[in-house]
């Protein structure tokens, strides 16, 4: 078996074509090889979510995928959520509510809850708590994140740009 | 424009570098050249390392070096913020599941992690201690090489320190009910989201190293010693940590990088894994003993405490907290007769560390939980048991330190109002409530320079780490009262020790009253530039001009900063610069050294039901109520309070580390290590504060930090106790434990 694969994906709507070890994550591949630093990398192991992007619309654990899994695929990361300068609504309104402490998680948390909002765009708060299970805030931002999310639902802004 | 004050809840300030991906933590930094690096550890706790064969892992390609402790200077240095016990690799023997015997630098992060595993040590396990009992045992082997201590009477043992406070006469004092009980409270980890990070590279005659530390100069002073460089060749760039909560307080591994950075001669990598972060810091787990004397008019007579922590191999900060963490033990009462002895006890465990609330929340467990009990048997309210001994605003609660500095009956009451105390309860569910405290700084020193630009923005320099309590927001808030900049006319630089002037620490939510004072009198010394300048532009004396809030004030016309600033600089341009310095010294004689700068207090109240099949805990509200002094950012603190809380239903709730019999952990990493996510939070929680302007920190502010974490497990415990009768003394009340005691309620065998 080959030790590389040629993969083609759109990263933040950029097309990229690249040689990629067959056996390096998604996580590697955006923050080694593309240097989108803004995915964070935790436990490695899909339990924690700071490493949270959207695959072809869905939230994904970058490290428990493959980037040659990801071959033809559109990745979304956050450096991919604002555009032109401007803040996606989510993005804002996690400032404004104060969901975001230390930041390590947000990133994850953005996508997790940008996808939720995708698939359920009137998300009621225990809804928004399930949907948003998978990504760990050790600073216990959890209220200030749903409110975030609640507030962006309820303006009908959907989860923000892609 | 943004122009927010003190007082307002402006956005963060770094807020929009965390939302968009763009705020660079350790592991976001990338140098050219860079070598990636993995240390080497043990599958056991103790053992005699018999030797080190680095053949295999030295030809694999792209390692670059191996090193052991015989690579580094002889004898190997040992460091410490307390002891100088730790050395830099582990030698001759290793003390804990963990301990590095060898660090491993290659082209890739692959590459080391395979030249690791190559890496051959012959070895011989040891006989070891991982628990009190264990430790404290006559025939115990010791952690500590006795050599370390010489001429201390305990270095026999395992004891590293026992420490004794107290007041009054606690054999005499008369009491109508003594109350006589033993908690624990388990080890548990802080489980930062960022991983702890470590970079060091060759810079001119000296080094830079990058860590993810909330004390950068402590760090620079302790790499200055190892390496035998001066302070001035030791660049500390500290980036924001992802998250601190004390572990990353203290140095870990950036001596052996910074050791192998400069013998590669390239810059060295070492990220954790969260598993390696498992073992690199924790809190110390603790059992107490408690007796509380009680009189019938519910008159607290005496405690009696007695308090074991189980600290690590190596002391790191682990005494300090015993030493501090236990002395308000007796809380924040008026009582007559107080004697705490409590010892640090070392044993063959990864280290352990300042964590959020510094060896408060393990006596305030206990103590808090006694209360409640003794409540109970003098037939009293448990609210009003407190309210009767609570210290009153000037009471000398602790004889020999800060009076009681703030109206702590009104934030008891406020919480109790807003659990609904007294009202009726659902059938099912019970009501707790616990008051904490928390000894703040009792050193502290910090500098600021602060810089107003000719066009009126302003530069605060701040050696603090924003780790996420929002330090930077609070000092750009100062600056922009005091300077009447708008906020994003305000930059904070931090983080970077060949910038920055000195600041002690962050810790014990020292920040917005230590660095806080210092950025003010910063500004209070540009505003006299700016009174002597409008004094000679317009001819009027200073001592009819007023500077505050960036109004220039004559007598006959109100300027802005800006227009005097301009005026006065004129077309040569310029600034002005002002330094602010503030310090809390040091008392010798004082049992910690110091008195508190201030007190963190804090009521926490909650509603919980338990699910009589399963032991399953809901707590239906939630309240915590904190004397802050002064909100400079009334968002932010409510950020830190329910962060804290939610924090502390971790270690109530689920978090403990499970050790097996060759002293490794059994549960690292999040898999089997559980903390709190968004499915295990009360259904409802609501924070509020107590502003009475009485703390010593800029207008009027106390630190608040850790407040609400303190006594999140008595105020759980209690509900628990009254919603099912269940009665528990050991943490955390997992739904098998509070099943077992359902079980004992009812007088089953289980």
């Amino acid at each position: 078996m080959a030790d590389t694969l040629p993969v083609e994906m759109i990263v933040n709507g950029r097309r990229r074509a690249i040689e990629v070890p067959v056996n390096v994550t998604l996580l590697d591949l955006l923050r080694d090889e593309l240097g989108l630093t803004g995915t964070k990398e935790c436990c490695d192991v899909g339990e924690c979510g700071a490493c949270t992007v959207l695959v072809d619309g869905r939230a994904v654990d970058s490290c428990l995928m493959l980037a040659v899994e990801a071959d033809g695929a559109e990745i979304t990361t956050v450096e991919g959520l604002a555009a032109d300068g401007q803040l996606s609504p989510l993005q804002q309104a996690f400032l404004d509510k104060g969901a975001s402490q230390c930041g390590f998680c947000t990133p994850g948390q953005l996508m997790a809850a940008h996808a939720l909002l995708q698939e359920n765009p009137d998300p009621s708060l225990p809804q928004i708590q399930e949907g948003l299970s998978g990504n760990l805030c050790r600073c216990g931002c959890y209220f200030q994140i749903a409110d975030a999310v609640l507030a962006v639902a309820q303006s009908g802004q959907e989860g923000g740009r892609k | 424009m943004n122009a927010a004050r003190i007082g307002d809840s402006p956005n963060r300030v770094g807020g929009r570098e965390r939302v968009t991906g763009q705020q660079m933590y350790v592991a976001d930094i990338r140098l050219p050249g860079t070598l990636q690096a993995k240390l080497v550890t043990l599958d056991c706790a103790r053992a005699r390392i018999i030797s080190i064969d680095k053949t295999a892992a030295e030809n694999l390609p792209g390692v670059s070096l191996v090193m052991t402790a015989a690579d580094l200077p002889q004898p190997v240095p040992r460091f410490g913020p307390q002891f100088e016990d730790r050395p830099v690799l582990a030698v001759g023997e290793t003390k804990y599941h963990g301990d590095p015997v060898a660090i491993v630098a290659a082209e890739t992060a692959e590459i080391a992690a395979e030249a690791a595993r190559l890496v051959r040590v012959e070895y011989e396990e040891l006989s070891a201690v991982y628990t009190l009992a264990a430790a404290l045992a006559p025939d115990a082997p010791l952690v500590q090489d006795p050599s370390l201590r010489p001429k201390d009477p305990l270095a026999g043992t395992n004891v590293l320190r026992e420490h004794r406070v107290g007041w009054g006469d606690v054999d005499s004092e008369a009491a109508d009910v003594v109350i006589d009980n033993r908690y624990s409270f388990p080890i548990v980890t802080h489980f930062a989201i960022e991983p702890h990070s470590f970079m060091a590279a060759p810079e001119g005659d000296g080094v830079a190293v990058w860590s993810s530390i909330q004390h950068p100069y402590w760090l620079q002073k302790i790499l200055a010693k190892i390496l035998r460089l001066p302070l001035a060749r030791v660049r500390v760039v500290a980036p924001d940590p992802g998250g601190g909560f004390g572990g990353k307080q203290h140095t870990k591994y950036e001596p052996i990088v910074a050791f192998a950075a400069l013998r590669a001669d390239r810059p060295v990598r070492l990220i954790l894994s969260l598993e390696e972060s498992f073992q690199a810091a924790r809190r110390a787990a603790c059992e107490v003993h408690v007796r509380t004397g009680v009189r019938a008019d519910g008159k607290i007579a005496f405690q009696d405490i007695e308090a074991d922590y189980l600290i690590g191999a190596y002391a790191d900060i682990a005494d300090r907290v015993v030493s501090k963490g236990s002395y308000p033990g007796a809380g924040p009462y008026n009582v007559p007769a107080v004697r705490i002895v409590a010892r640090s006890v070392l044993s063959h465990t990864l280290p352990s560390t300042a964590f959020r609330g510094f060896g408060n929340p393990q006596v305030n467990w206990a103590v808090e939980s006694n209360l409640d009990e003794a409540a109970r048997a003098v037939g009293l309210d448990r609210l009003e048991l407190r309210l009767r001994n609570l210290a009153r605003k000037g009471d000398a609660f602790i004889p020999f330190d800060t009076a009681c500095d703030g109206d702590w009956q009104q934030t008891v009451r406020r919480a109790a109002e807003m659990i609904g105390w007294g009202q009726p309860l659902p059938a099912g569910h019970g009501r707790g409530l616990a008051v904490g405290i928390k000894s703040g700084p009792t050193t502290g020193h910090s500098y600021s320079t602060v810089r107003l630009l000719a066009d009126g923005s302003v530069l605060v320099y701040a050696g603090t780490s924003d780790m996420g309590q929002g330090a930077r927001t609070i000092f750009a808030q100062i600056a922009a009262q005091e300077l009447g900049a708008p906020l994003d006319w305000v930059t904070v630089v931090m983080g970077d020790t060949a910038l920055v002037p000195y600041d002690q620490q962050t810790s014990a939510s020292r920040s917005t009253v230590l660095m806080g004072n210092a950025i003010l009198r910063a500004c209070r010394s540009i505003q006299e530039q700016l009174r002597r300048m409008a004094s000679e532009l317009h001819s009027v004396p200073e001592d009819q001009i007023v500077v505050e809030n960036g109004i220039v004030r004559l007598p006959d016309q109100e300027l802005t900063v800006i227009q005097v600033l301009k005026a006065g600089l004129g077309r040569m341009g310029g600034e002005l610069i002002g330094n602010g310095e503030s310090r809390k010294d040091a008392e010798p004689d004082h049992p910690l050294q110091g008195s508190a700068a201030f007190f963190e207090f804090n009521c926490t109240a909650v509603e919980a039901t338990v699910d009589e099949g399963t032991g399953d805990i809901t707590i239906v509200r939630h309240v915590a109520v904190s004397d802050v002094g002064k909100a400079l950012n009334p968002l932010q603190v409510r950020m830190q309070d329910e962060g804290a809380a939610i924090q502390g239903l971790g270690h109530t709730l689920m978090e403990h580390y499970i050790f097996d019999d060759k002293g490794r952990v059994r549960n690292l990493g999040a898999i089997d290590y559980r903390i709190p996510t968004s499915m295990d939070l009360p259904l409802e929680m609501e924070s509020d504060l107590v502003e009475n302007g009485d703390g010593p920190g800029p207008y009027g502010s106390k630190g608040m930090s850790e407040g609400a974490l303190l006594c999140v497990a008595p105020a759980v415990a209690a509900a628990v106790r009254e919603a099912s009768g269940a009665v528990i003394r050991d943490l955390p009340l997992t739904p098998e434990r509070v099943w077992r005691a359902l079980q004992e309620r009812d007088g089953k065998e289980v």
